[in-house]
């Protein structure tokens, strides 16, 4: 047998990693050519590939954009491209779209929802990078109130008074749990903001606009329509389910039963019922319960729908990431002495946040297009919309155009949602687990 | 379960024990539905003890150091812990929990938090020592853990030995009295073993009371001053170390100490 001893005599220095692309032909080669079977998948997908653009692309290119009506745009069309072209007839989105995306809001005020939406995205700024200075967030505070007295208008003392609500609560919880005990304090807390947003907010702020008046034109609910009725009620649904969610999670893994059942019986009763049906309930059956007269904004009941809706779906999310969390870090977070909502803000919610980031932004986007549901109920979202254009003499008959650029515009929004979860989702990466 | 020697001579004389009781164990009994894991259990450890806690799996080892902070609950008896009873009630499973440190097998480490934010999280929060102050302090204990160069990677660059230390570095900026470990080398290689154990030593050096459940019979020969054997929940032994090694009294210690010691 041969002498297996051996001793190394020099060791070897550091050397750099190889080089791995060798030009683009070099990557064709090693991805797209490698094995037989791999020039036959390579072959297969360029070919349909290559189909599905050659039925697409004339059809979008070859197309009318200043027509008058469909007739007409189909003879422009074969006039310029010959008699066996079909072409899109991008023409009614050129004259409608401002429809499409103000619905019925007047025109002299389109700058109030593109400045409240411009706000909305300054205050979600901080919130979603958190490179930038953190005083942004005292905006971000403030813009709830402002952004939907920008689109409603109406008094601004309503706005002021919705804050003043909140005060109400903090001033209560402090003088209660105080005097009489945190759990007084935190039901004060929870009761009296809501007791005086329904029976003092509209009352006094009428008052006070009567003495000092101040706002900017009021517009009604049934002006609102398109994407600015999508993403007002994605918006709100978005935002408010994201903080329902995870105390809805906390809730059902509560040691307390009363708040455990709570919150199973909610999440398990919204997750088994339509969200059809709770719109439904929204715009016909909540009438019926409401004292006569009561003027409850469909919108905002609409939005209040949505957004249990989406709670519901988020709570499960977030009790996933809850359940991938070894236990070891509560067991840390306790033994550290941090008591229950300190561990959970600074240990427990990080984590399991973290973990359901595809989920959460899953949700978010299927929210935003459930958006498009309220067309059912006589609300003018763009799929609303698109029906009422096509009632129009002139583009009756027009499908693909206007869907495709209702698609297209959703695609943008849900796109973005779905980059930025992946970017967030690097940005946490905290080396391997 | 190695004899793994401990590489330096112990420095015994800061290792004094006063007659200042701080843990009490009163006829503790506890269950998991219905298997009686704990039972009986009487314990007094007074201030400065190192004492070691033995025997073979599942005979409730750590179910006992987690009843002293409360991460189990006992069901009858009495815990006192420097004079405060271990009850339900909130505040003082709280204040005994900010004074008692305890370090696990699998480190539990933050891995979403820096190595210094896991050592400060805890004081800032918990004690409300202002940011600055506790970052000193955390510095401080991973100097003397020997990993302060780490302090702004986070868990998952760090090697198991390394993790462990800093698991000790952020029990130690809480400033605790009592130092419960439990099994903190098992999920470690040999050498990791060693600059765990190290520093381990250097904290009983210092007068630290500490209860450690642990397989490193070196390191209880060396540096506890009591050795518990533990069975079927409950204690069957407790003696000195060397009298405990060298001249076991009961049946179940004699064949735990041939298993484990290979003799
Ligand atoms: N949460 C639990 N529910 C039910 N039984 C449990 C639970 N935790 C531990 N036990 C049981 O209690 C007994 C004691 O467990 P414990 O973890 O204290 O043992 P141990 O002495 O630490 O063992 P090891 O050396 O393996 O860590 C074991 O039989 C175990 O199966
Ligand atoms: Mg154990």
């Amino acid at each position: 047998m041969a002498n297996v001893s051996y001793v190394r005599k020099t060791m070897l220095p550091e050397k750099a990693p190889p080089v791995t692309s060798s030009g683009v032909l070099g990557w064709i080669r090693e991805n797209l050519f490698s094995t037989p079977l791999n020039v036959i998948l390579t072959l297969l997908s360029a070919g349909f590939a290559f189909y599905v653009l050659a039925s697409i692309l004339p059809w979008i290119f070859q197309s009318s954009w200043t027509a008058g009506s469909l007739g007409e745009c189909r003879e422009v069309i074969k006039a310029t491209y010959g008699p066996d072209a079909h072409g899109a007839c991008w023409a009614v989105i050129r004259e409608r779209y401002l429809q499409l995306i103000f619905g019925f809001y007047p025109a002299e005020l389109y700058w109030r929802p593109i400045l409240a939406f411009v706000l909305a995205l300054v205050a979600l700024a901080p919130v979603l990078f958190s490179g930038l200075p953190r005083q942004m967030m005292r905006f971000s505070a403030v813009a709830p109130f402002l952004v939907p007295w920008l689109l409603w208008g109406g008094t601004f003392w309503v706005p002021l008074m919705v804050i003043a609500g909140i005060a109400v609560g903090v001033i209560a919880y402090n003088l209660l749990s105080r005097t009489v005990g945190s759990l007084a304090g935190i039901i004060a807390a929870g009761v009296l903001p809501v007791l005086w947003w329904i029976f003092v907010t509209s009352p006094l702020a009428s008052g006070l606009q009567s003495i000092i008046p101040l706002g900017i034109e009021a517009i009604p609910s049934r002006s609102f329509g398109g994407f600015l009725l999508s993403i007002t009620i994605g918006l709100v649904a978005i935002t408010a389910s994201l903080p329902i969610g995870i105390v809805l999670a906390l809730g059902r893994q509560s040691d307390l039963l009363i708040v455990k059942t709570l919150c199973v019986g909610f999440i398990e009763f919204i997750r088994g019922v339509p969200l059809i049906t709770l719109l439904f309930v929204a715009s016909v059956l909540l009438n019926y319960f409401l004292p006569p007269g009561t003027d409850f904004d469909i919108i905002v009941r609409v939005m209040i729908m949505v957004t249990l809706f989406a709670s519901a779906y988020m709570a499960e999310v977030v009790r996933g990431g809850l359940a991938a969390l070894p236990s070891g870090q509560y067991e840390a977070a306790d033994a550290l002495g941090l008591d229950y909502w300190k561990s959970q803000r600074l240990i427990i919610m990080p984590q399991a946040l973290k973990i359901s980031i595809p989920g959460i932004v899953s949700t978010f986007i299927s929210v935003f297009k459930d958006t498009t549901l309220v067309s059912i109920i006589g609300l003018l979202d763009p799929l609303g919309l698109s029906k009422a254009i096509r009632a129009d003499v002139n583009w009756n008959g027009i499908v693909w155009e206007l869907y495709g650029f209702i698609a297209f515009v959703f695609f943008i929004f849900c796109f973005s949602m779905s980059r930025y979860s992946m970017y967030l989702e690097r940005k946490l990466q905290t080396g391997h687990r | 379960m190695s004899e793994l020697a401990v590489s330096r001579e112990v420095d015994r004389s800061k290792m004094t024990i006063s007659d200042e009781v701080a843990i009490q164990i009163i006829e503790m009994n506890k269950w998991y539905g219905t298997f009686h894991v704990l039972r009986d259990i009487n314990l007094t450890v007074n201030r400065g003890e190192r004492i070691v806690i033995a025997g073979p799996s599942g005979s409730g080892k750590s179910t006992l150091i987690r009843c002293i902070n409360r991460l189990e609950e006992h069901q009858a008896g009495k815990i006192i812990i420097d004079g405060t009873e271990l009850t339900s009630d909130l505040k003082n499973i709280d204040k005994i929990r900010s004074e008692v440190g305890m370090v696990f097998q699998h480190f539990n480490l933050f891995p979403h938090l820096t190595i210094l934010e896991n050592c400060t999280l805890a004081p800032i929060w918990v004690r409300k020592v202002p940011k600055k102050e506790a970052e000193e302090t955390a510095m401080h204990f991973l100097e003397k853990v020997k990993i302060p160069e780490q302090a702004l990677k986070y868990p998952g660059q760090l090697s198991g030995g390394q993790q462990q230390r800093v698991a000790i570095a952020r029990s130690l900026c809480m400033r605790p009295r009592i130092m419960l470990f439990d099994e903190p080398t098992s999920a470690l290689d040999p050498e990791m073993i060693k600059e765990v154990l190290d520093t381990m030593i250097e904290l009983a050096e210092e007068g630290m009371t500490m209860l450690c459940v642990t397989h490193e019979m070196g390191f209880a020969r060396q540096v506890a001053n009591r050795v518990i054997f533990m069975d079927q929940g409950q204690i069957v032994e407790q003696n000195e170390p060397e009298e405990f090694f060298n001249n076991p009294k009961s049946d179940r210690t004699k064949l735990f100490l041939s298993q484990i010691l290979g003799h």
